[in-house]
């Protein structure tokens, strides 16, 4: 019998370096990725103590932690307040690796900040289907929309990203 | 900036910031926390979580126990403050009281028994590999037992310096080489010298002729037999002849 405490630790390994590129596709900027990333398994931990036995086993463990991290990006949006914005690059590299490295960070905060430009319904599909790599059916489970309202909000927002005008943008 | 498919997926294989887990179990109260502390065997760095000790060792820097808890717990380690409770049982637990938990996930079943095992042998008392394999039910499993108590995560804690080999050598001691192991056993009263005296001649047991039992030599219920009442015995098959009932303290034949 396995500890909630056990199952825990290991969720934590397996889903931290996922739900941190999550977060960082989500928000566009890698300090409220970690934020969001650490809220996201703390609240995942509340829940489990919670759960039963039966029900944690059962538990698709990446589908409802992509759910849980989107309703925390989702929820800090609403916040009142001013939100944390980073310049790009701006950040100090915890271990400065060579300069190959460097230049991806940079061009990785790019994109992450494209994303960050899109709207939230857009973005939402664009990560859970292209950055996370989850089926349209997984992420339709994670939004809690038709498959159908996934598939053609990722079709625009891919086509904002490539620069294309979308006449049908916020109508 | 025009952003392709490609640059997506490279976003998704961002790896998450080194400590961040450690962060996340410390804020669920789940991380291992350890502290130096001062104790009748000198400075032991000790690991603990909530489910209680996870770790001790004498290592010569926090950064060298840091390396070493990663190693062999694999799981994440900070610096942290022990309640005063817990400072309070540490010191206890190295003067024979028992009040600590154990944290032994990841470990056997099989070493989970053996160090549970070895938990019980009294404070200044010893025992051979060979009871502690007897008592937990595989007595042909000497050898694994010696394994599961070189590799104790938390020696000094859990006493498996009170396990020695029968034929009187001390044995080794992960907490430190024999030489550790015998200055530990002879803080806790135990004649090592003399000990190991008797096993070599081939003497393993003593009989108090007034009580008709026979016990290990250290077992504290043989201790205050007058010398001119005590039987050294060589094994079991001689108590038996004698008509010594092996002691039901320390059980030094099954029974």
């Amino acid at each position: 019998m396995e500890g909630v405490e056990h199952v825990f630790e290991r969720m934590v390994h397996d889903h931290q370096d996922r739900l941190y590129a999550l977060g960082y596709a989500l928000t566009g900027n890698r300090h409220d990725a970690e934020e969001v990333a650490q809220d996201t398994l703390l609240r995942a931990y509340r829940a489990l103590v919670r759960y039963s036995p039966e029900r944690i086993r059962e538990l698709k463990q990446r589908a409802w932690l992509h759910r849980i991290a989107v309703n925390v990006v989702r929820n800090r949006n609403r916040r009142p307040g001013p939100r944390t914005v980073e310049l790009n690059g701006s950040e100090q590299d915890a271990a400065p690796g060579p300069e190959a490295r460097a230049l991806r960070r940079i061009e990785l905060d790019g994109v992450a900040a494209a994303l960050a430009c899109l709207p939230e319904r857009y973005r939402e599909a664009v990560v859970l289907r292209c950055v996370q790599d989850l089926s349209y059916a997984e992420a339709a489970e994670v939004l809690g929309q038709p498959v159908g309202t996934v598939k053609s909000n990722v079709h625009r927002g891919l086509r904002l990203l490539r620069g294309e005008n979308d006449e049908r943008f916020d109508s | 900036m025009s952003v392709s498919t490609a640059d997506l997926k490279r976003l998704g294989e961002v790896k998450a910031p080194a400590g961040m887990a450690e962060r996340v179990l410390a804020g669920a109260g789940l991380a291992d926390e350890y502290a130096r502390f001062d104790t009748v065997i000198g400075a032991v760095y000790v690991a603990w979580n909530r489910n209680g000790l996870s770790a001790a060792a004498r290592s010569r820097s926090a950064d060298e126990f840091e390396a070493y808890f990663r190693a062999e717990v694999r799981r994440a380690v900070r610096p942290g403050t022990p309640s005063d409770e817990m400072a309070h049982r540490i010191t206890d637990e190295l003067s024979g009281k028992r009040t600590l938990r154990f944290d032994l996930r990841g470990l056997t079943e099989f070493e989970q028994a053996v160090l549970r095992k070895a938990r019980e042998i009294p404070y200044g008392q010893v025992r051979p590999y060979s009871w502690v394999a007897r008592e937990i039910g595989h007595p042909s499993a000497v050898r694994a037992v010696g394994t599961a108590l070189a590799n104790n995560p938390i020696p000094y804690f859990i006493p498996c310096h009170r396990v020695v080999r029968a034929d009187g050598v001390i044995g080794n001691y992960g907490g430190g080489g024999p030489e550790a192991k015998k200055a530990i056993l002879a803080l806790e009263g135990v004649r090592v010298q003399q000990l190991a005296d008797l096993a070599r001649s081939g003497i393993r047991y003593q009989g108090v002729k007034t009580t008709g039992v026979y016990c290990y030599p250290t077992c504290h219920h043989g201790r205050r037999a007058l010398q001119r009442n005590v039987v050294w015995l060589h094994d079991a098959a001689e108590a038996r002849a004698a008509g010594f009932r092996p002691c039901k303290s320390c059980r030094p034949a099954a029974a």
